[in-house]
């Protein structure tokens, strides 16, 4: 049986696709079978920071139609096993998906795959509303600064009263949070909300604290997913909370600002 | 074959339930002048769908002792204008006799009285007026007595809102920025309080908000509001009841032993 995961923020611009492209590649290396669906119709992203936008024939809204196969659809990554990306639409808008739509495409899916993920759009409509009906478990993107955690605490109610789970009266979807562009030296100055000040709002189970990094643009921009970049600070934050995920004991780290020798102390004090 | 009782057990052909409901009182001054039904037509035809068949009350409070008038043929004619007399309070004894002989229900009048007559149940064994079958007991109002309070043990999250109606309102974790705790009694927090509560929305003036971190946006009692802004930061993250004393919003810290 497969479990369906999505990623959600309510706010945009957080790193949900990023995040969902290197928890599907992270998912897909510890060799469980992996598809990543994008669910941002008409903003399709996910295909570039994967690397395969030049492979998109059909997409999940000609699945959700019945113009295409799901076969013709899905897209194999080149780089890893295991991995697949069905792209969504560019040329068509949220209306396109339907419930009963979604859910045959992950019916089908599910025969085949130990792990869907559901990268969310922004916002709590439609999209987001369908990327999130029948998941699993959520893992919610935020970033630490206050309206990205407001946004988040409202995701987080609407995953309580809106999900299938909810509705049906099944047990909750469960939620963990992912931290991400945290600066702990910015944390430090008081110019970014703590961990722990998030924790104390959302009141979820912390999954993982990805660093600021400059690895997560430069990844994007050639379309390979971070957690493939193994020398950066963010890949391996990422490849933590896919262990995590999967219920393995691993310690927090990036959380608190990197010693620094005395020499670059002296520099900064007369910057 | 299963014994009457057994089928009884299983599947029950009723159930007692308390209800409320809000009814139209048609308070008559003076049932015998010519302009009364001519006025009523006038107000009844101003709002047609609203009036029609609407339940009523018939309100004799006001009419003199010496009254005398037809009630059977005054209830007929109330009906004629498409409303239905369902009961009738006050009035003098005769009138509430008639009243009673034409099959309205006697209504509690006033609050006082109502609250009396549920809390002191019926007596069977006092006779009715003037030796008459005794008059019901007024089941209606069994509600009003007690309410169960809303009790809510999930964070309230962004976008939330939780209405305790005709109740109070128990959370037992925190309550976020942007969420709206509404209730017509009193509402606790036990967690942070860091949206808005609006304790006796109905406009119960009695109604306190209390909570065990007070970061709240809004507080509000009987529409007595302050903003976050204008809350004084000795109450911040400090356990705080809210109130309303002498008609302004007001604050206490509670003494934690």
């Amino acid at each position: 049986m497969s479990k369906i995961i999505v990623m959600t923020s309510g706010k945009g611009g957080v790193g949900k696709t990023t995040s969902s492209a290197a928890f599907a590649t992270g998912l897909a290396l510890r060799g469980f079978k992996t598809v990543v669906i994008d669910f941002d119709v008409g903003l399709r992203n996910l295909d570039l920071v994967m690397g395969c936008e030049r492979r998109v024939v059909f997409d999940f809204i000609n699945v959700i139609n019945g113009e295409a196969k799901l076969n013709q659809a899905l897209i194999k990554d080149k780089r890893i096993e295991n991995l697949y990306i069905l792209p969504t639409s560019q040329t068509r808008d949220k209306d396109a998906l339907t419930r009963e739509g979604v859910e045959k495409v992950l019916n089908e899916l599910s025969k085949e795959f130990d792990y869907i993920l559901c990268d969310s759009p922004a916002g709590i409509e439609r999209g987001a509303l369908m990327s999130l009906y029948f998941a699993d478990h959520a893992i919610i993107v935020t970033n630490p600064e206050v309206s990205s955690v407001r946004d988040s605490d409202r995701i987080l109610g609407v995953l309580n009263s809106r999900s299938r789970r909810a509705e049906q009266g099944l047990e909750p979807v469960t939620q963990q949070l992912l931290l991400t562009r945290y600066d702990p030296e910015r944390v430090e100055k008081g110019e970014m909300l703590r961990v722990d000040d998030v924790l104390e709002i959302l009141a979820i189970p912390l999954l993982g604290v990805i660093p600021e990094s400059q690895a997560v643009l430069r990844a994007s921009n050639v379309g390979m997913p971070v957690i493939l970049d193994e020398a950066s600070n963010a890949g391996l934050a990422y490849s933590d909370a896919v262990g995590r995920f999967l219920g393995e004991d691993i310690e927090h780290r990036f959380v608190t600002p990197q010693k620094k020798g005395l020499f670059s102390r002296l520099l900064r004090r007369s910057a | 074959m299963s014994s009457a009782s057994q089928v009884a057990e299983r599947d029950v052909p009723f159930q007692l339930r308390g209800n409320s409901f809000t009814m139209m009182v048609l308070k008559v001054f003076a049932p015998t002048s010519p302009e009364f039904f001519t006025q009523l037509n006038v107000k009844v035809r101003q709002a047609p769908n609203f009036f029609r068949n609407a339940p009523v009350v018939l309100d004799f409070d006001d009419l003199p002792e010496s009254i005398v008038f037809d009630l059977a043929a005054f209830v007929a004619q109330v009906q004629a204008q498409h409303l239905l007399p369902v009961g009738f309070q006050g009035g003098p004894q005769p009138v509430r006799e008639a009243a009673a002989a034409a099959g309205l229900t006697p209504m509690p009048s006033g609050r006082a009285a109502k609250l009396e007559e549920v809390v002191k149940a019926p007596d069977p064994r006092q006779p009715g007026a003037q030796g008459q079958a005794p008059i019901p007991a007024p089941q209606v109002l069994v509600e009003v007595v007690h309410r169960p309070t809303l009790v809510v043990t999930e964070p309230v999250r962004s976008g939330m809102r939780v209405y305790a109606e005709k109740t109070d309102l128990i959370v037992t974790s925190s309550v976020s920025p942007g969420a709206e705790l509404l209730a017509d009694g009193n509402i606790h927090v036990y967690g942070a309080l860091r949206g808005r509560a609006l304790a006796g929305f109905s406009g119960d003036a009695k109604a306190r908000i209390f909570c065990h971190s007070l970061e709240a946006e809004v507080l509000s009692v009987a529409g007595n509001y302050r903003v976050s802004e204008d809350i004084s930061s000795d109450f911040y993250k400090k356990a705080v009841q809210v109130f309303l004393r002498d008609g302004v919003l007001s604050m206490d810290l509670l003494k934690t032993a």
